[in-house]
């Protein structure tokens, strides 16, 4: 099978206490329309359980949605666990209300890309494509 | 509303209109759209005219203002007499930090005061306990022991104004500090008035911030309602929220009906306690959104009025007229603001203000611009609430008692939204009522699909949103933006630590040993509360405490 033909498995996570879920349920459905598969984990995750799921998961792909202001703290541990567990190519993407100001430390901690609010869907799918065919063996 | 033989009369020349202006009008220019349809997807007529409102009987659906349905208002001069409460929600960081932005909204005019508290606040943590971590004071202010909430409330006159308090899992012991807090100024709690927000079924519907289970959780709401009408007779033990519904994605429609009906719910939690309605209904209080979908909103508040009049009354037999009335807040729709162009949400929001304005609020806060990136800052916060005060004192909109009724457009919306809620409520009926459908995901789930139909309209551009998907600008704005002292976690954390030195840590251990008996039996707990509070117990100690005899609601993830 051809790396195009592998469907993108990608993990939408919830960080910490956050209970504001619109986003992440909205940007589920739209990877899962636009033929990924979609794992949910619901609200309350902590960094570890993140990399625990998607660990067990074997996704490509790593969503962190907050909206809380608690990003400096748990973005930056979530990249940390997933690259401590071994998941060096797992692209980890992030959305909600992250300042400007707040993402170049962000990328600097190895999130690919911070999706801010009224980012319509259709960039980040195809941010998610390719970025996710760079970084697979061809 | 129309004698019939009038109506015919309407209904010929409406024809003839149709005919002869209408048609060759829409030859020469066809209108922009197939449909029109409000922000929830509800079909809009071109035209209303008394024919829509062919059913319509004024006495029986409109009446006066201050008299029963009450769908034109709750009080006879409505803003002629009173102004509503501007009130605006905040707080962040440290209890020093949040004071200081009170006082400021005080000082510039503010009527009522609404704290925000952060996320372990929201579920029963302390400032140092490891789930906190990474959380403190970033969305509102850590409230971990009644010496915060003294520091809170320095210097406030809290005998005089009133407070509103966004808390639901933890809402008693916040309450309970709040009370303990006047208590030791001198201020006894039948003096207090203010709010608890206390609505745990929007929670698990929407919200997402919940400790315990349903039944207990409905036990403790129960408590509050039954102290609270028997020690603090201006106190809004419950504000039952439409406003989180909404912003998870929910229509105009669906906010209204899920909201009163989880009301249902909790007149009925107390009628099963054994409380008499009138003793208790009057201090139900509500908290609805305001959208942008301008006609649709002031049609939800005033259809919002007459159900819960009508259920109150007929349904439920409450005789004090006060038990009929549907008292509300009414928060700007946060959901709406864009990132893109941040200035244009000021314009946004008055519109948005303007709406529950004509719809009959009782109290408003009205969001920053810069809310889509960060807690507001000062200079936006004051901006905010200039805007209600220029709707105030300027537009002449309060002149007079619900100025668009009898408006045929917004009539024959107001009917349609008691209609559609109507509906709703039989559907969930139909299920075995609020809490088996929560537990069946039935609320959840329609919620993510309007929240879904909506984005896609506007990746599809069907929903065109000024400067996001519309009239975009080449260079972002930048605005200056609200930065937490960085220091504050640090300080509350040691003066967390002082106060578990320096309290009689026999007189928690007893007094939490005493709120874990009654817990575990029917008493109301709220006594149990407040003396664990008394003797310093921590918000954290205190919810440890009854998540031990209650256990923790788990969600099942729904999307």
């Amino acid at each position: 099978m051809s790396s195009e033909e592998k469907r993108i498995r990608v993990l939408i996570a919830k960080p910490g206490l956050d209970g504001h879920d619109r986003g992440a349920k909205v940007v589920a459905r739209a990877l899962r329309d636009a033929g990924m598969e979609v794992i949910y984990t619901g609200l309350r995750q902590t960094p570890e359980m993140i990399a625990e799921a998607a660990l067990e998961e074997d996704v490509d792909v790593v969503g962190l949605s907050i909206l809380s202001g608690a990003h400096m703290t748990l973005l930056p541990r979530t990249v940390e666990l997933l690259r401590r567990m071994g998941m060096d190519d797992v692209l980890v993407v992030a959305g909600g209300i992250i300042p400007d100001e707040d993402v170049p430390a962000l990328q600097a901690a190895g999130i690919s890309r911070v999706f801010g609010p009224g980012t319509p869907t259709e960039e980040i799918i195809a941010y998610i494509r390719e970025a996710v065919s760079a970084r697979r063996p061809s | 509303m129309f004698d019939a033989e009038w109506l015919e009369a309407i209904r010929q020349a409406a024809e003839a209109w149709e005919r002869e202006v209408l048609a060759p009008g829409l030859k020469r220019a066809p209108e922009r759209r197939d449909e029109f349809v409000t922000v929830s997807g509800m079909p809009v007529a071109r035209l209303y005219t008394p024919l829509d409102l062919a059913d319509h009987d004024y006495l029986r659906d409109l009446g006066f203002p201050g008299a029963f349905p009450f769908t034109r208002g709750l009080h006879p001069t409505m803003y002629r007499g009173q102004l509503w409460t501007m009130r605006m929600f905040a707080g962040y960081g440290t209890a020093e930090e949040s004071n200081a932005r009170y006082r400021f909204l005080l000082e510039h005019g503010e009527t009522g005061l609404s704290v925000a508290f952060d996320f372990p606040t929201l579920y029963g943590y302390d400032t140092d306990d490891p789930e906190a971590e990474g959380e403190f004071g970033k969305c509102g202010v850590a409230v971990s022991s009644l010496a915060d909430m003294e520091t809170l409330f320095d210097g406030i006159p809290v005998d005089r104004i009133t407070t509103s308090m966004t808390i639901n899992g933890p809402a008693a012991v916040i309450w309970a500090m709040y009370i303990v807090a006047a208590e030791r100024r001198g201020i006894p709690m039948h003096a207090l008035g203010g709010t608890i927000q206390n609505d745990i079924l929007k929670e698990y519907i929407a919200q997402k911030s919940w400790i315990f289970p349903p039944e207990p959780s409905l036990r403790l709401i129960v408590d509050t309602i039954e102290f609270g009408a028997q020690h603090l007779p201006r106190w809004n033990p419950i504000s039952i929220s439409g406003y989180h519904i909404r912003e998870a994605g929910a229509t105009a429609t669906q906010e209204l009906a899920y909201t009163l009906a989880d009301g249902f719910t909790y007149v009925e939690a107390c009628l099963r306690r054994g409380l008499d309605i009138d003793s208790f209904a009057r201090r139900l209080s509500f908290f609805f959104n305001a959208h942008s979908d301008f006609f649709e909103e002031i049609a939800k508040y005033r259809a919002a009025r007459r159900i819960w009049a009508r259920a109150m009354r007929e349904r439920y037999g409450a005789r004090n007229p006060r038990s009929w009335w549907l008292r509300f807040h009414t928060q700007t729709a946060g959901c709406t603001l864009t990132a893109q162009q941040p200035e244009n949400n000021v314009v946004r929001v008055a519109l948005q203000a303007l709406a529950a304005v004509l719809g009959g609020t009782q109290s408003l806060h009205t969001n920053s611009m810069d809310e889509a990136l960060a807690l507001p800052s000062e200079e936006a916060v004051r901006l905010a609430l200039r805007t209600q005060q220029i709707i105030a004192e300027e537009t002449g909109v309060t002149n007079s008692v619900d100025p668009l009724g009898g408006s045929y457009l917004v009539e024959a919306l107001t009917d349609r939204l008691e209609e559609e809620a109507e509906r709703i409520f039989r559907e969930i009926d139909a299920l075995g009522g609020v809490i088996p459908a929560i537990e069946r995901g039935y609320f959840q789930r329609a919620i993510a699909e309007s929240a879904y139909r909506y984005q896609r309209e506007i990746d599809t551009a069907r929903r065109r949103v000024v400067g996001v998907n519309c009239y975009q600008s080449a260079e972002p704005l930048r605005i200056p933006l609200l930065r937490i002292d960085p220091k504050g976690e640090e300080r509350q954390r040691e003066r967390l630590a002082r106060l578990r030195r320096e309290r009689d840590s026999a007189a928690v251990s007893r007094a939490l040993e005493a709120l874990r008996a009654a817990a575990q039996g029917s008493e109301n707990l709220m006594p149990y509360i407040l003396d664990a509070v008394r003797a310093y117990a921590t918000l954290g100690e205190i919810c440890r405490t009854l998540r031990g005899v209650f256990g923790e609601y788990r969600e099942p993830s729904l999307w």
